[in-house]
């Protein structure tokens, strides 16, 4: 279990605002909404991607010994476009450009890769810093143009000179025509050398090397498509077992896979459910159930899942029920009806680990979001917002009220903004630094140094 | 659903179950939603999980006439939101939403 540094409570974490990126109008464009966010396995390098297909990442500034008071700032690195949109000629239907997700490989050399995804395309990146170009060339001048050769008297031999850092990306590998339905999943294996992609109904393993070919591991779809009753919504590798992955589904399930077993992993290992109470059924109870996020643990010993209202820690070695439940918001509980007619009770959103996995987090609405402590058992509700903007002043703890008497301070459930939701959130592999993307900003957070 | 969730509304619902006569129980907070939503639309499906809804999630996505409506829904630079249409007809160009390029560098790195 990695240390990390000022590891305490939830509420023992003091948070301060660091930095916001992104458009201050509220005007907000389609393409800008950040669709997904991520930190590389050092931190140095956060990553996101929107719904215009565009991927930005940020870098790390190296720390100042004189100024001990906070944490490097993150500053764009390099900013490429990794998908366009495309149509399905077959279906008319068009193929989003939309990121889903993005994961880091492990840095091997100077060069940094990561895999990025659309509903349909995976695509391997690699981004490199270039920062010396040679020069002298015989034929040609400084600017390119070619010398008449008549006039080359002498030859020399060219030279490689400093230049400004440039940081180019260019996409290695192009995973396609593997997904009939939508990618929802990446998933970098523990060998580094495969991945596995899913969709609603399938999951793929592929080899970073091989581009032409994939091997189905999991085939839910029926032979009838009108028995169709569940789909798949997230899926992971083990951080530490290569034969081990698990994958969600919108029935609130998780099945826990080992390659060794067979070739197609239509048969779990271990089926992780919690029993039902029937008398508490309802319209809602499979829709709020279904499972938006999975994520092992650091340790590999547990996984979190998120669904509508709560987030789930199981421990692997317990399939009947979570060892923790921590209920992110459930004074929705009550406005189910109106949150499915507007749509929201399908919002999708993630949870993350801290680098010790002490401490859960996930978004919620009003662009709020929430930590767990799993040892304190505290929790708290903190705001990603520009009025909180001064750097080194610590958060200040928010509360929704509710039902009754609205305290100073509070703010009541009906007056929660659903169209400021936080769906993605990642927290610094090592460091107490979490980025919160709201719609079109991104947030970075860091603990108080003192 | 599932397991005891203890937080302030739901506790205090189940401990006024015990208390009160059956007759007099009152409704979980899922199950009057529930019924609000069955009043507005009393021809919802029984099954929420089943078919239709799974089938409408799989199918996401702009439906267009063919590639050159496609093309030349892409090439429109206009802001103008139209409606967008739902049910299983076939979009006509009007009436499709129009589509933004986005080819403009992300205000992210601004």
């Amino acid at each position: 279990m990695t240390e990390v540094k000022g590891a305490g409570g939830g509420n023992d974490i003091q948070w301060c605002f660091s930095q916001v990126k992104g458009a201050v109008d509220d005007d907000v464009a389609e393409a800008d909404i950040i669709s997904t966010v991520e930190f590389n396995h050092s931190g140095e390098l956060l990553a996101t991607g929107d719904k215009g297909g565009r991927v930005v990442i940020f870098q790390q500034e190296q720390e100042n010994k004189t100024q001990s008071h906070s944490r490097g700032e993150y500053n764009v690195y390099s900013t490429f476009q990794s998908h366009e949109p495309e149509f399905d000629y077959l279906k008319s239907l068009e193929i989003e450009e939309k990121i889903n997700k993005i994961r880091w490989l492990p840095q091997k050399n100077a060069a940094q890769f990561l895999l990025s995804t659309n509903d349909k395309t995976i695509k391997l990146w690699k981004i490199s810093e270039r920062d010396k170009r040679p020069e002298g060339y015989n034929l040609k001048e400084e600017d390119g143009r070619y010398r008449d050769p008549t006039t080359v008297t002498t030859l020399r031999v060219p030279v490689f000179r400093p230049m400004d850092l440039m940081v180019e990306a260019s996409p290695r590998r192009i995973f396609a025509n593997a997904h009939t339905y939508h990618i929802n999943s990446i998933s970098i294996n523990s060998d580094y050398e495969t991945y596995l992609s899913a969709d609603d109904l399938r999951i793929n393993l592929w080899h970073l090397e091989i581009t032409d070919r994939s091997f189905n591991i999991v085939d839910i779809k029926p032979a009838n498509m009108e028995e169709l009753t569940e789909v798949i919504t997230a899926a992971e590798f083990h951080p530490n077992s290569c034969n081990t992955f698990v994958y969600s589904s919108s029935k609130g399930t998780i099945r826990l896979c080992d390659m060794r077993a067979s070739a197609l992993c239509d048969r779990h290992s271990k089926l992780f459910e919690e029993p039902e109470d029937p008398s508490n059924r309802s319209f809602f109870s499979e829709i709020i159930s279904s499972i938006s996020d999975v994520k092992f643990s650091h340790s590999g010993r547990y996984m979190m899942t998120r669904d509508y209202l709560s987030v789930k820690i199981w421990d692997l070695n317990m399939e009947n029920r979570p060892v923790e439940t921590y209920q992110v918001h459930e004074y929705l509980r009550s406005k189910l009806c109106s949150l499915y007619e507007n749509d929201c009770i399908f919002d999708k959103f993630e949870c993350c680990w801290n680098g010790s996995d002490s401490i859960v987090m996930t978004g919620s609405y009003n662009n709020f979001f929430r930590m767990f402590d799993r040892n304190t058992k505290r929790d708290i509700t903190l705001e990603a917002s520009r009025e909180n903007n001064k750097p080194r002043t610590v958060l200040k703890p928010r509360k929704v009220c509710a039902s009754g008497k609205r305290k100073k301070d509070e703010i009541s459930v009906d007056s929660l903004d659903f169209n400021k939701k936080i769906l993605h959130t990642a927290w610094h592999p090592k460091e107490n630094i979490i980025a919160v993307a709201t719609t079109n900003n991104l947030y970075i957070f860091q603990d108080k140094m003192n | 659903m599932a397991a005891p969730l203890g937080t302030g509304a739901r506790a205090e619902e189940t401990e006024q179950e015990k208390q009160d006569t059956p007759e007099k129980e009152p409704v979980p907070p899922e199950r009057a939603e529930e019924a609000k939503l069955k009043a507005k639309y009393p021809n919802l499906g029984q099954k929420p999980g089943g078919s239709d809804f799974l089938m409408k999630r799989l199918q996401k996505g702009q439906k267009y006439f063919d590639s050159g409506d496609y093309n030349m829904a892409k090439a429109k630079m206009k802001n103008k939101q139209l409606p967008s249409v739902t049910g299983d007809h076939i979009p006509t160009p009007q009436d499709l939403p129009q589509r933004k390029s986005s080819l403009v560098t992300s205000k992210l790195a601004g």
